[in-house]
């Protein structure tokens, strides 16, 4: 006997949830007791009285399986509300890195010329190394990484995504 | 204001939400609150001997009264052994709130005497818990606590109050109607769906009710309005195992439970409707059998409060997200409104007829041995001299011959383990029952595997007085699992034997009950009836066929359409794919 896998899709979840103790431990807790996945998941309070946090969460799974993890954490008791950001799109998704390159002589300048192209900033810098900052969607930031992994990457920081629906209507 | 302790505050906040009984056992953690309680002769307090009685006593109070059970237990040992009570409230949706005791704030994460992560521990077995670490907290915790387990799909909620919150003093208010800031439970139906579902209720040629344990969780106006609902179209009406009684299975349209164990009738109709009505249940695996053979006919309606319960298995066509009562009521209106008529379905009776003489429930005759089924039907017939019966079970074959045999007319009347599959269930969930029914007859019917799992609760039965009655179907073996190993493994009979069974009767006398030994089928209807008309607590032991199984059976990986009627269609062998299903 095998074991079936079947094929999944990356959805972009968007949360408001009460900022109270454990919450994050409850919503990641949720997806491992019911065996979804977690590409990313971001978090951070986002009101002045620090009462609510926004969590960003990429997920993948087929889309039964996603209305039902949508449907799961909607069923927290501290949840206010679950946006599914793939599905009720156009939206805007960042993530920032930080990313050490080490080199000397020609790959130096390389570095720094794709660093121009990827729009990334140099946010530290020693005879022999940077450090880029840099932000956008999770595939050009694969991409920055990919290239300079030939250059001499050292190690990257990555926030994972946020994201928000665009136009003037809330998530 | 004064300020009243950690502890009185929490009592405080008990009698003001009426409650009336807890059941708990002491420790360490916990003294604060004891002394309050000594305080305080309002509330009744069971003194269990074991946690996990406590939980499923609190279930079985919950279950049989619809208003939520509460535990007290210590911090550490006392909060894990609940955890099992505490799933099984979850799984079968039982309002009940924990309060576990917790080492001072001071010592928490310091591996302290008697400490576990308590909200950790219990944070996917609950719908939701609590660490109070303030006194000023505790009132509006404990408010909200109840409040989230019993409204929505009720559920367990655990508080936990460290020790020295326990003993710090705060102002105390009763708290005022408050609105949650996050927690809404969607209650009425959409307009638009309660519509469509009254047309195409209307238009069905071949309709079934399938519903389950959210009619009982409803309240008994949920259950008046089911058969309303069911006489206006004279549909037939099946259930799971957690929503029997809620119709009664004295009508004429009662087709009986579906499922694995469920009547040849009411699987093959929901087999072949072209309709199927699903009220508050949640298409499980032990309903459903093989997914992509299920009901592959029907339009299916699915009536749930809980929106993560729709199309979490099954793809429904028309969700409706509602408490039952309210989503029936609308209905019933509507349909009432429009004038609607019940369809012509006697050519759909006519097949279901058809399908119900094959008699599934049927069962071999014998002079020498009393059959388990026999006993149960023996016990139903005797029962029903006593004004109010509430029947639990532990989880085994004894359980499905119980649900199978035993006709529930009335909600609140059948507490089992529907979900979760607790053996070591019914005994204490009878003793929460007969607490909050104290005139009604209680009958745990149990196996002689089961019941040792939770035994020592018969001296709680008899420090309360509980007249509790055990009615042990024993054949010396745990049956399901030797029928399962019959079944899947060419009856290796893999340490399912029953060795060293104690002698019930002797241990019912130790404990100051009465025991009751069966042994032959000349015996069974005068021990019956012994084992009623004795007052206090009684123990029977019944000894039946040792060897009988559990029929008919859907096995695992298969169809509604190919249940086992009889042993003599079991193979002793399945796939790999079967044998990995639970």
């Amino acid at each position: 006997m095998h074991i079936q896998e079947e094929i999944s899709e990356r959805h972009v979840l968007s949360l408001t949830v009460s900022n109270e103790a454990g919450i994050l431990a409850r919503i990641a807790g949720l997806f491992t007791a019911r065996g979804y996945n977690i590409d990313s998941l971001t978090v951070a309070d986002i009101t002045p009285d620090h009462a609510i946090s926004r969590i960003t969460i990429v997920t993948s799974g087929p889309p039964k399986v996603i209305d039902q993890i949508i449907a799961q954490l909607d069923r927290l008791v501290p949840v206010h509300k679950v946006t599914d950001l793939t599905d009720n799109g156009p939206f805007v998704e960042r993530e920032l890195a930080l990313v050490k390159v080490a080199g000397v002589g020609e790959d130096r300048i390389e570095a720094l010329r794709l660093a121009d192209v990827f729009r990334a900033k140099v946010v530290d810098t020693t005879i022999e190394s940077f450090i880029f900052e840099i932000t956008g969607t999770t595939d050009k930031i694969d991409n920055f990484v990919g290239l300079m992994r030939q250059i001499g990457l050292v190690e990257v920081g990555r926030t994972g995504v946020v994201g928000l629906i665009r136009g003037k209507e809330p998530n | 204001m004064a300020e009243k302790s950690g502890a009185d505050i929490l009592v405080e906040c008990l009698i003001d939400l009426g409650v009336e009984v807890v059941f708990g056992y002491p420790g360490g953690a916990v003294l604060p609150i004891y002394d309050a309680l000594f305080n305080h002769p309002k509330i009744r307090h069971v003194l269990v001997r074991h946690e996990q009685g406590a939980t499923h006593m609190a279930e079985g109070y919950a279950r049989s009264t619809g208003k939520p059970g509460v535990v007290l237990v210590t911090s550490g040992p006392g909060a894990t052994n609940a955890v099992t009570g505490i799933t099984d409230a979850l799984m079968d949706s039982i309002p009940m709130v924990v309060i576990t005791g917790q080492v001072p704030t001071q010592l928490i994460g310091t591996d302290a005497f008697q400490e576990a992560d308590t909200v950790g521990i219990t944070r996917h077995c609950t719908k939701h818990n609590y660490l109070v670490k303030s006194p000023t907290k505790l009132a509006s915790v404990i408010h909200e606590a109840f409040h989230i387990a019993t409204t929505g799909r009720p559920g367990p909620v655990v508080v936990d109050i460290p020790k020295n919150v326990q003993i710090a003093t705060a102002p105390y208010e009763k708290p005022r109607a408050f609105e949650h800031a996050s927690y809404r439970p969607q209650t009425k139906g959409d307009a638009k769906a309660i519509a469509t579902a009254v047309e195409w209720l209307a238009k069905a040629e071949r309709p079934i009710f399938y519903t389950g344990g959210g009619v009982i969780n409803s309240g008994p106006e949920a259950s008046a309005l089911l058969r309303e609902i069911a006489a206006l179209t004279g549909a037939p009406v099946t259930s799971t195992l957690m929503g029997l009684g809620a119709f009664p299975a004295s009508s004429d349209q009662w087709v009986g439970m579906l499922g694995m164990h469920g009547t040849y009738e009411a699987n093959w109709a929901m087999n072949k409707a072209d309709l199927i009505v699903c009220v508050g249940a949640r298409f499980d695996d032990r309903v459903t059998g093989r997914l992509d053979a299920f009901a592959p006919h029907s339009k299916k309606i699915h009536i749930d409060i809980d929106r993560s319960s729709i199309n979490k298995t099954v793809d429904v066509d028309l969700p409706i997200v509602a408490d039952v009562a309210s989503a029936l009521a609308d209905m019933i209106a509507l349909w009432k409104d429009r004038g609607h008529k019940a369809a012509d379905l006697t050519e759909w009776w006519a097949r279901i007829d058809g399908w119900r003489a094959r008699n599934s429930l049927a069962y071999p005759d014998s002079r020498e041995e009393i059959m388990p089924q026999d006993a149960i039907a023996q016990l139903y017939k005797a029962s029903r001299s006593s004004k109010d019966v509430i029947i639990t079970t532990e989880v085994g074959q004894h359980q499905m011959w119980a649900a199978q045999h035993f006709g529930f007319d009335e909600p609140n009347k059948w507490l089992t383990s529907g979900g979760l599959g607790t053996m070591g269930y019914g005994f204490p969930a009878a003793i929460g029952a007969q607490v909050g029914n104290p005139d009604s007859l209680v009958v745990c019917v149990a196996g002689d595997a089961s019941i040792q799992m939770n035994i020592q609760e018969m001296g709680t039965a008899t420090q309360y007085r509980l007249p509790v009655k055990i009615f042990i179907l024993n054949n010396e073996y745990m049956g399901m699992v030797r029928q399962w190993q019959e079944l899947t493994y060419e009856s290796r009979y893999s340490n399912s034997y029953s060795d060293s069974l104690p002698d019930f009767v002797k241990l019912a006398e130790a404990y100051g009950w009465t025991g009751i030994r069966i042994e032959g089928p000349q015996e069974l209807a005068a021990g019956i009836r012994q084992m009623i008309d004795t007052p206090g607590p009684v123990i029977v032991d019944c000894r039946v066929a040792k060897l009988s199984n559990c029929f008919p059976m859907i096995p695992s990986g298969a169809a509604h359409t190919e249940m086992l009627l009889d042993p003599s269609q079991v193979e002793g062998i399945m796939s790999d794919e079967a044998k990995a299903l639970v």
